[in-house]
């Protein structure tokens, strides 16, 4: 078989890096086609896979003097096109930076490249009583440099913030091919914090090499609780009296009956029977702490007229418990051959009036939608369901989730608490931001990047959208090595 | 010196910055270097843009306009039992909550949960030509554009004039201790500390004066939990509880900054624990400077009985009082934060990164 010639970029491209470096084939561009938002899908010119840093600023520079477009990639579980390639330009895969660079125990960091997997870095650091807290549920695939580009979250953000609160500096070849070095391995920092800055940029700012992690000691002790009630409003009057009782827990989730009865028949999770709704609340902390705070908890809980209260009595149980959690959303994904997950966010007292809302469309429109979220801090993730075979059953869910996004906008809260805006939302943008915030939005991104070529066509509302088509979950779900959150 | 600019509205705070060529913000002057530029530079001060705007116990948010003391801030949250808990330093001295975000410093507290960077969630802003606007969100997650409001932490005026500010709050711990451990010199002072931030009890704050042979520990937990924390770090590290009094009264010297020499020159260095052996002997080369480290040791600041602040640094900072460079120390300046600035405040209407 012969391959076409190679197009005069790509030949002058394959002197920038060594030999071997630069995939091309068609079966190689397939399995780059799309993130884990598998409804887009775009073929780039070519994936090239960088082994050191310097090979990526090569690349970078490169890209910058031709004014091709590139997409930085770590695990491509974006769930929100975000690693999307982009036609005529390149991917540069980060999975092979995955060296751990430093550990210091005293200082309590990690300094690491950007293709490490987010579990690795709490594997490298457990035996020391360490661990990295940010803990989104694709954590055993993601990449430290996707987190870092997207800011993801977790089941732990209320108390222990995002990606960016634990990210202390980072270099990082920007698009103009400018190498920078932002913060470092102090807690504190003196100007403009420029890794703060960094950190959520989408890739749109260039590339990041190397990111200095902080390490938190890891929780002695934990107390988690499994509480079913009848009506989702007692559960969520529940989770108001524990934020207003002055209590600070670790995770507070609130999963659905369809989630429910999806992870029963997934992962034979048990769950009290005749519950519209089941919250996990999970304490954290010095031994005594938890066992004062969990005195305060228990009285609160027996008040809210549960169905039934269950105490995970120990480590296992504890686990079954997050297993549930962490697997309803594969788990409903098996009712359905295709689903869209959105993840908006209402402040926390709405979050009643924002699920009668969307079960209300979700009836009216005939397109099902399981509910599983993370109460404490209004981080909804709504599942849509749907048929891709089905004429039309995709604008239908793509009309419900729009439905959902301006709802959430208009209760005072954002079209994305962790997954970012990517393609898939950048025309919900202009919901968010006036016409003014946008451009200013965009003078930043140019001062990053002159020519727009780091990732072009993601964040910004732009004419012609990528061609939406149909397809079922990531293979790695399949898989059941990972699940949504 | 020039005119004063006193807008009442954040709408007049924009037609402030559009009125003049040359434009710097102030807040209580608590930290008087960053706002000490070029002569003609009309100063528009947030004194009378204050006040919360919006706060929501139930939501662990609230938002105030810039001038707002952060003494009232403290209030309103204590009142329903929460705090902010990096601690915003200079409270008694009037400062305000957009003088803390601009020159990004925090109190003792910052220890336990991070600084004011991890609590900021959204701003307004007056750009470089006067536009009115809005970045990050007012709830307690967003991922929704770049985070500008991060951005402004430690900017010093120099990219925005802040409007208003939207925070994360939490509860407030329901009881405090505070203890006194022993450290031989600078050396073990770094093995404490580096153990302290190891350990399982989640300490609110840990602080020490350079040159003394202490650390100041604060925990904040329930009241039936505190004791047999407090206990277990004496029994392995030695040392004594404060008396409620003293604590009080060591803790507000750190917050205040009472410490200082009122009229000498005073700064900020981001350190780590391993820095302070030689951060001590260089404090102990300016003769009558005084200095201590906070955060267990990612913080440092010196204070000079003169208003000439040390001409070399080998650590980069920022001075908050006297004269020298904003910035002392080694720089790392780059292309883009220029291009930033630039994007930002296209005319140079605020003061350059680097005055
Ligand atoms: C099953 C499942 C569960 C999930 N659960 C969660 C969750 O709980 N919380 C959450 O927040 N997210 C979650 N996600 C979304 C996703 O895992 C995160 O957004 C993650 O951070 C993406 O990492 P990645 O390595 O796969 O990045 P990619 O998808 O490869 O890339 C994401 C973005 O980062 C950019 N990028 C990647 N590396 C770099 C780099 N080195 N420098 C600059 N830019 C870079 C890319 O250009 C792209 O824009 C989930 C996804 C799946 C599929």
């Amino acid at each position: 078989m012969t391959r076409p010639e190679p197009s005069p970029a790509l030949r002058r491209l394959a002197a920038v890096v060594p030999a071997g470096r630069i995939l091309d084939g068609p079966a190689q561009l397939a399995a780059y086609e799309s993130d884990a938002l598998t409804a887009f899908q775009t073929r780039p010119l070519a994936i090239v896979v960088p082994e050191t840093q310097e090979e990526v600023v090569a690349l970078v520079r490169f890209c910058h003097a031709e004014g091709l477009p590139f997409v930085a990639r770590g695990s491509g579980t974006s769930l929100s096109g975000g690693s999307l390639p982009v036609a005529g330009g390149i991917v540069i895969a980060l999975n092979r930076l995955n060296r751990i660079r430093r550990i210091d125990l005293d200082q309590r960091i990690a300094v690491v490249e950007p293709g490490v997997v987010n579990s690795a870095v709490t594997a490298a650091v457990q035996a020391h009583g360490l661990h990295y807290a940010p803990d989104p549920s694709s954590q055993l695939i993601c990449t430290i440099g996707g987190n870092v580009a997207f800011n993801a979250g977790g089941a732990h953000c209320l108390k222990y913030g995002m990606t960016s609160n634990h990210v202390l500096g980072l270099k990082a070849v920007l698009a103009t091919g400018e190498v920078v070095e932002f913060g470092g391995a102090s807690r504190e920092q003196a100007g403009p914090d420029w890794t703060g800055l960094f950190v959520g940029n989408e890739g749109l700012f260039g590339v990041a090499l190397e990111i200095t992690l902080q390490l938190l000691p890891r929780a002695e002790c934990f107390h988690t609780v499994l509480a079913g009630y009848a009506t989702l409003e007692q559960a969520g009057d529940a989770v108001a009296a524990i934020v207003a009782s002055g209590l600070l827990p670790g995770a507070i989730e609130i999963m659905e009956k369809l989630a429910l009865e999806a992870a029963t028949a997934a992962v034979h999770a048990e769950y009290p029977p005749g519950c519209e709704a089941v919250l996990i609340v999970e304490l954290e902390g010095p031994r005594e702490v938890v066992a004062a705070d969990r005195a305060r908890l228990d009285a609160l809980l027996a008040a809210s007229r549960p169905v039934e209260v269950r105490p995970a009595r120990d480590a296992a149980e504890r686990l079954a418990i997050w297993k549930g959690r962490k697997s309803a959303f594969s788990a409903v994904g098996r009712l359905s051959p295709d689903f869209i997950v959105q993840d908006g966010v209402v402040p926390r007292r709405r979050l009643g009036e924002a699920l009668r809302l969307i079960n209300g469309w979700s009836r009216e429109m005939g397109v099902r939608c399981a509910n599983v979220f993370h109460a404490g801090d209004g981080n909804l993730h709504p599942l849509i369901l749907y048929d891709g075979r089905e004429p039309g059953a995709l604008l239908r869910a793509e009309e419900l989730a729009g439905r959902i996004l301006r709802m959430c906008v208009e209760m005072g809260g954002s079209i994305t608490g962790e997954h970012g805006v990517g393609v898939e939302k950048r025309d919900y943008l202009p919901a968010m931001f006036a016409a003014e915030e946008i451009a200013c939005l965009k003078r930043i991104r140019s001062a990053f990047d002159p020519k727009g070529i780091a990732n072009p066509g993601k964040m910004f509302p732009e004419k012609g959208a990528p061609a939406l088509v149909h397809a079922g979950l990531h293979p790695l779900e399949k898989a059941g090595v990972i699940s949504r959150e | 010196m020039s005119a004063v600019l006193q807008p009442a509205s954040v709408e007049e705070l924009a037609a402030a910055v559009r009125s003049a060529p040359r434009v710097i913000a102030t807040g209580a002057g608590s930290k008087p270097r960053l706002s000490m530029v070029c002569a003609d530079a009309v100063r528009v001060s947030t004194s009378r843009l204050s006040g919360i705007t919006e706060y929501e116990p139930s939501e662990f948010t609230f938002t105030a306009l810039a001038g707002t003391p952060v003494r009232e801030i403290r209030a309103a949250l204590g009142e329903r039992g929460q705090y902010l808990p990096f601690d915003p330093v200079l409270a008694d001295a009037g400062s305000t909550l957009a003088g803390a975000v601009a020159a990004g410093i925090n109190g003792p507290g910052r220890w336990r949960y991070g600084g004011l960077r991890d609590f900021i969630l959204g701003v307004r802003l007056v750009d470089g030509e006067g536009r009115l606007l809005r970045f990050g969100g007012k709830v307690v997650k967003n991922a929704a554009g770049f985070d500008v409001p991060k951005l402004l932490v430690g900017s010093a005026g120099r990219l925005g004039v802040i409007a208003e500010m939207t925070f994360k709050v939490f509860p407030r711990p329901l009881a405090w201790r505070s203890l006194r451990l022993p450290a031989v010199d600078e050396i073990a002072k770094g093995r404490l500390l580096a153990e302290l931030g190891r350990g399982r009890w989640e300490l609110d704050a840990v602080e020490s004066v350079v040159g003394d042979p202490v650390v100041f520990v604060r925990l904040g937990a329930p009241e039936a939990a505190i004791d047999a924390l407090a206990k277990e770090i004496m029994d392995r590290f030695g040392g004594e509880i404060l008396g409620e009094k003293e604590a009080a009264a060591w803790w507000f010297d750190a917050a205040e900054f009472r410490w200082t020499h009122p009229a000498g020159a005073w700064a900020k260095f981001p350190l780590t624990p391993s820095d302070g052996p030689a951060f001590a002997t260089w404090v102990a080369t300016h003769p009558g400077a005084r200095a201590r480290i906070g955060a267990a040791g990612n913080v440092g600041y010196v204070s000079w009985p003169v208003m000439e602040a040390a001409a070399e640094c080998p650590w980069r900072g920022v001075l908050l009082r006297g004269n020298g460079p904003l910035w002392p120390g080694p720089r790392r300046l780059t292309a883009v934060a220029a291009a930033v600035k630039a994007a930002l405040d296209p005319v140079g209407r605020f003061p350059g990164l680097e005055d």
